[in-house]
Order: C-alpha cells, then sequence, then structure tokens
C-alpha cells in the first residue's frame, strides 16, 4: 500500500506549491501513502476546488467523507475528505478541525456529486452541518432518532422507538404538476418491502404516465450501526462485524480490515496466508458477481439462470466452509494472518472448483449474452457517461462498465496482486448490459488469477509469530511461560494499535472498499469509517431513473448490485 | 363449535386435523429478507437444497398470498414498522419464523439501531438459530413449523381456541 518515498517528496512539494501557505495550516505525508492537509472551514472550499481543478492535481474522485470526534480536543470535531486523481495517481485526505459550539463546513457537494450522501451520512451520525447542502436530512437512521449516534458520547444501546412506519414524502411530491402536459402525473413508492429492491430500499417516484419524471432514494432500512459497534470491540473482534457488510463476499471485507490494522501495526501476513487470502477473496467475487447476476436475470424475468449460479456457489460454500466452518460469514480472516490453515485437501478443491465454475458461466453466456429480450431490456438503461460516473464516486465493475478502468488491484496492488496477470475488463456504454458482461468477463479473470495462485501456494505458517499482533499457538501457551504471557496480555489488553489513522483500500466486489482507520493507542479502533463502494452508486440511482420507464428502475437497480449490509452498514 | 366444557366433539377435531394436515404441506413463504440470512434462505430455495421437497417453495412477496413469513435478517427500529405492517395484511392463519440470530435476538448488534427479536412485536413460532443458519437449519425450523401446524400448538392456534373457549363461554 505504502507510495515510493521519492515520489511522495515530489507530490509534496507540488501540493505546497499549489496551496498557498495561508489556506493550508499543515501539509504532510502520512505513513499510509495519503498527502494530509489540514486546513480550517473558511479556506476548505478553496483548497477543495484546487484539489480537484489543477490540471497537476486532479483530484477527480471524491473517496469519503466522514466525520470522527475527539471530545478531549480543543477542536472537537473533524471531517476527514479522502479524494484520488485517477489520472495523476494522487491520494489526499483534506482534514478539517471544528469547534463544539458550532460543527459546520460548506459542503462539497456543488464541486463533486459523491458528497451528497456522504455529507447527510456525517450530519446524522456524527452531527456535522454541511452548509448549502440542498437536502441535508438524516440519511441512515429514522426520523425519530434523537442525538447523534457516532458522537463519543452517545451511549452505543440507547434506542428510539418509531411506532409509526416512517412517512418520508419528499418535498415535490406536494408540488406534482397538473397542466395538460401533465395530467397523468402520480406520485408511486416502490418498496421497502418489495421483491425487486431486495429488501431494504424505498424509492418515492413521480411517474408522467409510465416514465419517470422524479425519484428520491430512502436507504438506512438495514443500519446496524457497524461503526458504533467497532468501537465497542477488539480489533479482532471487528472481523465478524465486517463479514456482514457485504455479505455476499464476506472474505473480501475482512481481508482489506485486516490488511488496515497490519499496516497501521507495520507488520505483514506470511506469504502463505496472503496467498490463500488472494484465493478466497476471489472466489467470494465470483460467488458476489454470481448472486447480483443471478439476482439481476431474475429481476428482469431470467430465473434459470438464478439456479444456474447458484449451484457453483453451493460448491464454493463448501470449500469455505472446510477452511473455515462457516458458510457465508466466514470470520476467516485475522490480524496478521488467518484463523486456522486450510485443510490437507485445499488445493485439490480447488483444482475441482476450477474445473466446475466455467461450464456455468458459460451456460448463462449461451442463455443471455445475445438474448433479445434480455438485450432489449437492458441496453442503453441506466446509461451513465466516464465523467459522471466519476463525480458520483462510482468505483468497480459499474465504473469499468464506463470506460473507466479502474481497479484497485491494479492501481494499487495488495495481496501481491502485481504479480498476477490479469485483465481488467472494461464496457463503453455504461448501460445495464454493460455492467452484466463486465461481471462476467470478471468471473472468467477471477478464474484465471485463481489457477496462477493456487499453483504457486507457498508452505508455512498462516499468520504471524509477532505476538503484538496474534496468539501464540495453543500448544506453546500451555508449555512457556513467555507464550502464556503473551495470550493474557492480548486477551486481557487487546491488540496495541500504534495512535494514528490510515485508509486503506481493496477491490471488493462492487469497487473500491476503503477502510478509514483511527486508533487511539489502545485496545479498540477509536473509529472505524467504512467506505462501502455501493454507497456512492446508490446515490446516483434516483438521479438516474428521470426519464426511465418503471420497469426499467428495476433493472437498474439489480444492475448495480446494491448490498444493503454495506449500504447502510 | 368446541364445547362449554373445554373438549372439541369428535367432528370437529378430524376437520382440524385435516385442515392442519393440508396447511402444513403446502405453506407459501414471505420472505422477509433484509440481510445476510436472505441469501441462505435463497440458497435454501435452490437446486441444492431444494425447498420443494416440503412443499413450502411458492415463494409469495406479497403478504396476501402467503401465510409463513420468515423473517430474514437483522430487522432495525426503521423498519420495524414495516415488518409489522406486513404482517398484519397477511390473512390468517399465518406463522412466522424468525431466521437468524438477529431476528431472534438481535444477535451480536446491541446497538442502537437494532431491534432485540422481531418478537418485540409478531408473535414468533418458531426461532431458527444461526449467524446466518444452515439451510438445514431453515429447513428443519420447516419441519418443526409442520408438525406445530398439525399438533395444533401454533401462535394462530392458541389465539383461535382462547377466541372459541371465550365465544362459548359467552354462549
Amino acid at each position: 500500500m505504502t507510495v515510493s518515498s521519492p515520489d511522495t517528496t515530489q507530490e509534496l512539494q507540488l501540493l505546497t506549491e499549489r496551496l498557498p501557505g495561508e489556506s493550508a495550516a499543515r501539509i504532510e505525508a502520512a505513513a499510509d501513502g495519503f498527502l494530509e492537509v489540514t486546513t480550517d472551514r473558511v479556506h476548505l472550499m478553496e483548497v477543495l476546488r484546487t484539489l480537484r481543478d489543477d490540471p497537476d492535481l486532479d483530484c477527480n474522485l471524491l473517496l469519503d467523507v466522514c466525520g470522527v470526534d475527539y471530545p478531549d480536543r480543543e477542536q472537537r470535531f473533524e471531517v476527514v475528505y479522502h479524494l484520488r486523481s485517477l489520472e495523476k495517481d494522487h491520494q489526499l485526505r483534506v482534514k478539517v478541525p471544528l469547534g463544539q459550539d458550532d460543527p459546520a463546513v460548506p459542503s462539497a457537494y456543488g464541486l463533486w456529486k459523491a458528497a451528497d450522501w456522504f455529507e447527510r451520512e456525517t450530519w446524522d451520525l456524527v452531527g456535522i452541518r454541511f452548509d448549502g447542502h440542498p437536502n441535508l436530512r438524516r440519511l441512515l437512521t429514522h426520523e425519530a432518532f434523537q442525538g447523534h449516534a457516532l458522537r463519543k458520547d452517545y451511549d452505543p444501546g440507547q434506542r428510539w422507538i418509531l411506532t409509526e412506519a416512517e412517512t418520508m414524502v419528499p418535498t415535490w411530491v406536494e408540488e406534482t404538476p397538473e397542466d395538460e402536459d401533465h395530467f397523468e402525473t402520480q406520485i408511486l413508492n416502490i418498496g421497502p418491502s418489495h421483491p425487486a429492491t431486495h429488501g431494504t430500499l424505498r424509492t418515492v417516484v413521480r411517474l408522467d404516465g409510465e416514465v419517470i419524471t422524479k425519484a428520491e432514494s430512502e436507504i438506512g432500512y438495514l443500519h446496524r450501526c457497524f461503526e458504533k459497534m467497532s468501537e465497542t470491540h477488539g480489533w479482532n473482534q471487528v472481523i465478524p462485524y465486517t463479514d456482514r457488510l457485504n455479505y455476499c463476499s464476506s472474505m473480501i471485507n475482512g481481508v482489506g480490515f485486516a490488511l488496515g490494522v497490519e499496516h497501521m501495526l507495520g507488520i505483514e501476513a506470511p506469504p502463505r496466508a496472503q496467498v490463500v487470502r488472494l484465493i478466497l477473496s476471489e472466489f467470494s467475487r465470483l460467488m458476489d458477481h454470481a448472486v447480483c447476476l443471478g439476482a439481476y436475470l431474475v429481476d428482469v424475468g431470467a430465473l434459470t439462470n438464478f439456479w444456474y449460479f447458484f449451484q457453483p456457489r453451493e460448491e464454493i460454500y463448501g470449500l469455505l466452509e472446510s477452511c473455515a466452518g462457516g458458510r457465508l460469514t466466514i470470520s476467516y480472516a485475522r490480524v496478521g494472518g488467518l484463523a486456522a490453515d486450510v485443510p490437507a485437501d485445499f488445493e485439490r478443491q480447488v483444482r475441482y472448483l476450477l474445473d466446475y465454475i466455467p461450464k456455468f458461466v458459460d451456460d448463462v453466456e449461451t442463455l443471455i449474452t445475445t438474448n433479445r429480450i434480455f438485450r432489449q431490456r437492458t441496453e442503453g438503461v441506466g446509461a451513465i457517461s466516464a465523467e459522471e460516473a466519476i463525480a458520483w464516486g462510482w468505483t468497480g465493475p459499474c465504473l469499468r462498465a464506463a470506460g473507466v478502468p479502474y481497479d484497485v488491484r491494479r492501481a494499487r496492488p495488495y495481496l501481491g496482486y502485481e504479480d498476477y496477470e490479469f485483465d481488467v475488463p472494461i464496457a463503453t456504454t455504461g448501460d445495464c448490459y454493460a455492467r452484466y458482461l463486465v461481471r462476467i468477463e470478471e468471473m472468467r479473470q477471477s478464474l484465471r488469477i485463481i489457477r496462477q495462485a493456487i499453483d504457486n501456494l507457498p508452505d508455512g505458517p498462516v499468520i504471524t509469530d509477532n505476538h503484538h499482533a496474534a496468539l501464540p499457538p495453543k500448544s506453546k501457551v500451555y508449555s512457556e511461560m513467555e507464550a502464556l504471557i503473551w495470550h493474557f496480555k492480548l486477551i486481557y489488553e487487546g491488540i496495541q494499535v500504534p495512535a494514528g489513522d490510515a485508509y486503506t483500500a481493496t477491490e471488493g466486489a462492487n469497487g473500491e472498499l476503503g477502510y478509514y482507520l483511527v486508533s487511539d493507542g489502545g485496545g479498540r479502533p477509536y473509529r472505524v469509517k467504512v467506505r462501502p463502494p455501493c454507497f456512492p452508486i446508490m446515490q446516483t440511482y434516483p438521479h438516474l431513473l428521470e426519464g426511465h420507464m418503471v420497469a426499467d428502475s428495476i433493472a437498474i437497480l439489480s444492475s448495480f448490485n446494491i448490498i444493503a449490509g454495506e449500504l447502510d452498514r | 363449535m368446541r364445547q362449554p366444557d373445554g373438549s372439541s366433539a369428535l367432528l370437529t377435531t378430524r376437520i382440524d386435523a385435516m385442515l392442519g394436515w393440508v396447511r402444513k404441506n403446502s405453506l407459501w413463504p414471505l420472505p422477509f429478507g433484509t440481510a445476510c440470512c436472505a441469501i441462505e434462505f435463497m440458497s435454501s430455495v435452490s437446486s441444492h437444497y431444494d425447498l420443494a421437497r416440503f412443499g413450502a417453495e411458492v415463494v409469495r412477496f406479497s403478504p396476501r398470498q402467503s401465510d409463513m413469513m420468515i423473517v430474514a435478517g437483522t430487522i432495525t427500529d426503521k423498519m420495524a414498522p414495516v415488518v409489522k405492517r406486513i404482517y398484519d395484511q397477511m390473512a390468517e392463519p399465518k406463522y412466522v419464523i424468525s431466521m437468524g440470530a438477529c431476528a431472534c435476538t438481535g444477535g451480536f448488534y446491541r446497538a442502537y439501531h437494532v431491534v432485540q427479536g422481531v418478537d418485540e412485536f409478531i408473535p414468533v413460532d418458531v426461532y431458527v438459530p444461526g449467524c446466518p443458519p444452515t439451510p438445514e437449519a431453515l429447513i428443519d425450523g420447516i419441519l418443526m413449523l409442520q408438525k406445530m401446524i398439525q399438533r395444533g400448538e401454533t401462535h394462530y392456534d392458541r389465539l383461535k381456541s382462547r377466541h372459541d373457549t371465550r365465544t362459548a363461554t359467552a354462549d
């Protein structure tokens, strides 16, 4: 993850030149490869605009906006922006400390549309106001909720009961145009209990005939407080929670988190653990795409493929079960390696899967790729241009379907992805059909990566012998005094992660999965902020709907692969 | 049809038994799937586990067409009124399976936005533990519900007998 130091020095110099002294209080290179700019709210807009518009900086992707609460500091709150330049490969973090009395900053929505929901979430959970935001309402919690849950003085168990079903009615519902051009206007509510919204999404649309003229989405129906729960548990105990973010590919989440913590500790997992992580991550990506495409095709009326895709999934579950004991949420990664070694017949099982899976992918392709009905339902539907997609903060298969070959595995390799041969498939049209094609091809590429990895699976331990991070083996705990002490200290005090913060990115099945971890040096995370890959994609959804038919809204939603667990956390 | 002394007439018992037999073998599930458990529910209905073997494969997303609600996944405070409303819209007799640790007790989300078990607001017949439960566990839960329906031990039966007794006493 770390960028080589000369590179950073050059970037730092460039940044110091472009940001005049009075606007940025401090510019420094952080240990995680990010350049860190600390500014105040008066100069924030100026700094952000320079970062976006300066051709040498060109930070076109707003990754994340979050707030952190430090009650002990003089400036209690801190708003943190993470930016990335896809062309120039810069990574920047902008920090704005804010006092307790009036925690407000200007909204960045005018610069990056991606800021829309990120700022609403920060307002909801940390209580930082974004002046100038077009629709600053609560996003994840319900309307009867009081207070801001991610402030340190908020009790994690304090619930507010909502008795009446929430009736989020957008303001534009009242101002429905009724003239001779719009005589058939009506308001339609889709979800949250609707088969095609996958349980937990709600969208209110205004229809003119059958054409959607305006839409607004409501999320948070699965907001189960991941970030607050992380703050009340030890570093390793967070891993089971990460499994339930994107539960279709739980391994990727756990690995991403473990990599982040390992980075802060300055340790690395042993080579065997890295390769096993990589193999299981790629299998998870495959499973995730299989669920996504299966459900997508069901939603547009092709049920058979759902059964075709679930059969290989069951076989992959068998592999995961034999490694970790669980099928879906496996909690297999640990800080410093893996929970246990893989079974003796791991290689045989993987090779069996490598032969078994391609047939199902081929079958689905035969049925769907040139299928006239499917193409009519998806071609040109939900299309987005590359610039728009980046402005909205898209990453992953959906961005690649719009023609941007951005893949974290390529751009910032981790787990040794740089040593494997694979292609990053892209499409150009950016519509629902392109998203289908990209996912199908990614499944094949995942198989290709696994094939190379299993050929070179090294022997050795699967967890680090650094006992600041990982428990010593049980046999030693029972026979050696020192090991017993390590065991005792780790269980009682937890992993002592050095104070500081770091952002780690991995390529999740839906796009860039980022963890912004803050540690105060204790045995628990001080703050964990996830950058969920489907969150920025979902915020585009209501805007993308305008001009489409109701039936298209279903195809568009399913082609995004919105996983409520990571969307709402 | 229950007698004032609480016993049932021979005929009604046999109708009850027959109805129970019919009902248990054609449960139409309404999957209220919100999270990870919904994926395992999908596995249960797919070809490998094939819920059709137990007569419960006709998945219906409309509460008016289904009689077994499977609450699969975490229910948050924001979602709770929706679950309640869907449950109220189901026609009787209706049964509820609470699938997974979150739906049963809130699971390991002891948190500010999570319902600590759906039995806070709807009656549950069968609790299936697990995080998420395997499809085998869910099928076991459905088989258990079938037995309960046959024996008349579900929440619906209890409600009905209470109602019948009350009507009988009023007579």
